[in-house]
């Protein structure tokens, strides 16, 4: 079937996308800037079309936990926050984690610290990254970098949370979610009637009871499982690796940048050529599992690397990890909800990196 | 497990005067002696038994000492984060309409870290049965005052018995969700007395009725004890919940359905 | 080709619909677009903007800080947004409650009376209509058949008896629009 061409909000595709996915429940709470995903579902119905459920939960810690519920059925189950929404889901998270949960969690990102701004920033990379829960876990982190992706990615989140039984986290932010572009819809899917066997369904006689848990007393067992999820995120590593590049045959300088900066730094890559400046962009797709082995091999061909990101400069250890030395590698990234621009990249890879 | 020497001898058909339902695990329950717990756990089980509900139910257990109901219940189980089961349960009722759900949580659970999914789950008359334990302690944490322990009761974090002053009020949970349009059956009861066990799996057996009627929110308040964190016997126990909690959580209904 | 327009003015003149308007029709004709609003309490009253990007190519960053073409709509947008226009560029504005007139003489100025027009056609929800117009005859990068064909597809059809009426505004525009001064 043909997709369908529409002009959309970053936050409408995804809500559009997680009904043509076949998602089974949303689960959310308000908060801007990405409060048109629940908007958009209560106004779209889908439980009279596809029988998916939305529901408008009393707080975000009550949406994360209605995930956890959800998908412990087997169900394809979502929810969607924005930086401090996200802060109060982290408990879920990790529990979700802990229990092998599959689902779709989007994170909108605004301005932090504390209530921050409602304007767009980048400063939850280490928060999705790295763990924000606690305990030892990951999540599955993709970066949209337009609305085409913002719908794309929420089908590809479904298929990567039930593939490996973990949480997926689409990490976007206020300036896509609220940004209109074309996109092209992919059609209808069937929601899906065959559950996991691992799912609590009800026991029949056929088969053992079905419990979900992060909890095991057992110390022995508890490491045990720690170390199937660690094995399960070195599977993750190997195989799930996604980057765009731009112009990075001949650049002798790179621009590491996702989503939003990543647009921005693709029209100062286009500025620096103009100038006669050999630059290019990769643009990290997912963020967990991070692009490590072709951020080395990049390292080895360029002069120097800047990673633009809106955040006093999370990514950037994650690039200096990977780069291990061989070239100069600098951050750059306006703070609090303010949105890099093109020239500012410029000036600043010029400034740190070519003369610096 | 544990298997006692020359227990198959004595088990044989012509000396069974008791079964337990196979809803039961074989499981040994981490539970004190003299504990409410076990008694509520084996009626729900008889229930689910007697109703043959076990292909169709979903427990959520809670944190607190009945966080390990997954392994006595022979039924499929969530195990729920510290206060949300009744949001994870309303995601499993809401995607699963035709199972019946339940959840089965203690009062620190319910009543004061999850007192935000509780009211919320009974406000939006979530098709649910939630069972509430109540023993005025946390029980799994060591014996710590919980938002039920009564005034002047001595807790870990209240040696000197709950000034309400200084710690506020015990919170009748129960009064409170009664009080919400969403609840249809909000009740109170006991299992210190076979007279109570009776009573009790009376209202549960209502509760999946209505439940398969799709009613609403059904919550059953189980006033129980907690002869360690209590620091008593059970006997003693149960004669000071007698006196001391049930004039202040009375056992009864509180809302019926007009029928 | 690539077009980066900022629209700015008051919350409630259309100003964010004028924007969608503009990227709807430049759809209908195959071209790539990004409408990234200014959002939040701004948009309660206080001042709204709008970045439009029309282009034959993908569209790099959504977010530029200098434009082709500035749409002003009041006098602190004016203020704002008149030195991100970029040399020879164009500058169109609506001349009603402006006390301080754009001065650059490296860009093309034009002034649309679009509030006026709006009264005297005796339709003030046009407004944004006649501005649109005016911005067509200065750069011709959309047609107004396509914006016609864009407002069919965008709004419910309860509201198609309103297409004739935004027509007439749109071909309004066009006629009022004034060069003030033409870039060197």
């Amino acid at each position: 079937m043909e997709k369908e061409l529409r002009l959309m909000k970053g936050n409408e595709a995804v809500a559009e996308a997680a009904i043509r996915a076949g998602a089974d429940g949303y689960f959310g709470y308000p908060i801007t800037p990405q409060s048109e995903i629940l908007e958009y579902l209560m106004e779209a119905n889908p439980s009279q079309t596809t029988g998916m459920v939305v529901l408008q939960a009393e707080s975000e810690v009550a949406a994360i936990n209605m995930v956890y519920g959800g998908a412990a059925c087997g169900k394809k189950v979502m929810t969607s926050s924005s930086s401090p929404g996200i802060s109060l889901k982290q408990e879920g998270i990790s529990y979700i984690a802990g229990a092998e949960l599959p689902c779709l969690i989007v994170n909108v990102v605004r301005g932090g610290p504390g209530l921050g701004t409602i304007q767009p920033a980048q400063s939850d990379y280490f928060q999705s990254v790295k763990g924000g829960g606690h305990g030892d876990y990951h999540m599955i982190v993709l970066a949209p970098a337009s609305v085409q992706e913002m719908a794309d990615f929420v089908d590809l989140s479904f298929e990567l949370a039930f593939k490996y039984r973990n949480p997926v986290m689409m990490l976007s932010d206020g300036a896509i979610g609220q940004m209109m572009e074309k996109v092209y819809l992919s059609p209808q899917k069937e929601r899906v009637k065959v559950f996991p066997e691992w799912a609590t369904t009800g026991k029949p006689p056929t088969r053992a009871r079905n419990i979900i848990t992060s909890l095991d007393l057992d110390s022995d067992g508890m490491e045990q499982h720690n170390r199937d999820l660690q094995a399960k995120y070195q599977v993750i590593r190997e195989k799930e690796v996604r980057l765009e590049e731009f112009q990075t045959s001949d650049a002798e300088y790179l621009l590491v940048a996702y989503g939003t900066s990543a647009r921005v730094c693709q029209k100062a890559v286009q500025l620096l050529r103009a100038q006669g400046i050999k630059a290019g962009l990769l643009r990290p797709i997912t963020l967990f599992p991070f692009p490590t082995k072709r951020i080395s091999e990049l390292a080895s061909k360029v002069k120097g690397i800047l990673s633009v990101e809106m955040s006093a400069g999370q990514m950037v250890e994650d690039v200096l990890l990977a780069v291990n030395g061989k070239v100069p590698v600098k951050h750059f990234g306006r703070l609090g909800g303010i949105v890099t621009t093109p020239e500012e990249v410029v000036d600043n890879l010029k400034s740190e990196i070519i003369k610096g | 497990m544990i298997e006692a020497t020359g227990i198959k001898e004595i088990i044989k058909p012509e000396n069974l005067v008791y079964r337990k339902t196979d809803i039961m695990t074989d499981n040994i329950l981490s539970y004190c002696p003299g504990c409410g717990h076990g008694t509520a756990h084996r009626i729900l089980a008889e229930i689910i038994d007697e109703l043959g509900l076990q292909s169709e139910t979903i427990g959520v257990s809670p944190v607190g000492c009945s966080v390990l109901l997954y392994n006595y219940l022979d039924v499929d189980i969530q195990e729920a984060a510290h206060g949300r089961a009744p949001a994870v349960a309303t995601a499993i009722k809401r995607l699963l309409p035709d199972k019946f759900v339940f959840t089965y949580q203690g009062d620190g659970d319910l009543a004061a870290i999850g007192t935000a999914e509780t009211i919320h789950a009974c406000n939006r008359g979530e098709n649910i049965l939630i069972i509430f334990i109540n023993n005025g302690i946390y029980g799994m944490t060591g014996g710590q005052m919980a938002p039920t322990t009564l005034e002047g009761m001595k807790s870990s974090t209240s040696p000197y018995g709950r000034d309400i002053k200084s710690m506020g009020n015990p919170l009748k949970m129960t009064d409170i969700v009664a009080t919400l349009a969403g609840t249809y059956y909000v009740t109170r009861q006991s299992v210190h007395t076979p007279a109570n066990v009776k009573k009790t799996k009376k209202a549960i057996r209502k509760a999946v009725q209505y439940q398969k009627l799709d009613k609403g929110t059904c919550f059953i308040e189980i006033v129980s004890n907690c002869p360690s964190g209590w620091k008593m016997t059970p006997t003693q126990s149960n004669k000071w919940m007698e006196e001391t909690m049930f004039p202040f959580y009375p056992l009864g209904d509180l809302k019926v359905p007009e029928e | 080709m690539t077009e980066e327009i900022i629209i700015a003015g008051f919350g409630g003149q259309g100003v964010l619909s004028m924007g969608k308007i503009m990227a709807y029709s430049a759809v209908m004709q195959d071209m790539e677009v990004s409408w990234m609003p200014s959002y939040g309490p701004e948009m309660r009253g206080g001042t709204a903007n709008v970045t439009v990007i029309l282009s034959t190519d993908r569209i790099s960053s959504p977010i530029v800080k200098h434009f082709d073409t500035a749409i002003i709509l009041n006098q602190q947008s004016l203020d704002k947004f008149e030195s991100s226009v970029k040399p020879g560029g164009v500058l169109i504005y609506d001349g009603n409650g402006i006390t301080r007139h754009p001065e650059r003489k490296d860009i093309s100025i034009y002034r649309v009376d679009a509030t006026e027009e709006a009264a005297r056609m005796n339709s003030p929800k046009t407004f944004n209509m006649i501005v649109l117009g005016g911005f067509i005859k200065v750069k011709p990068i959309i047609k107004i058949e396509n914006v016609l064909k864009g407002l069919k597809k965008s709004l419910p059809e309860r509201y198609h008896n309103l297409i004739p009426m935004n027509e007439k505004a749109l071909i309004r525009g066009e006629e009022i629009i004034k060069e003030v001064h033409k870039a060197k």
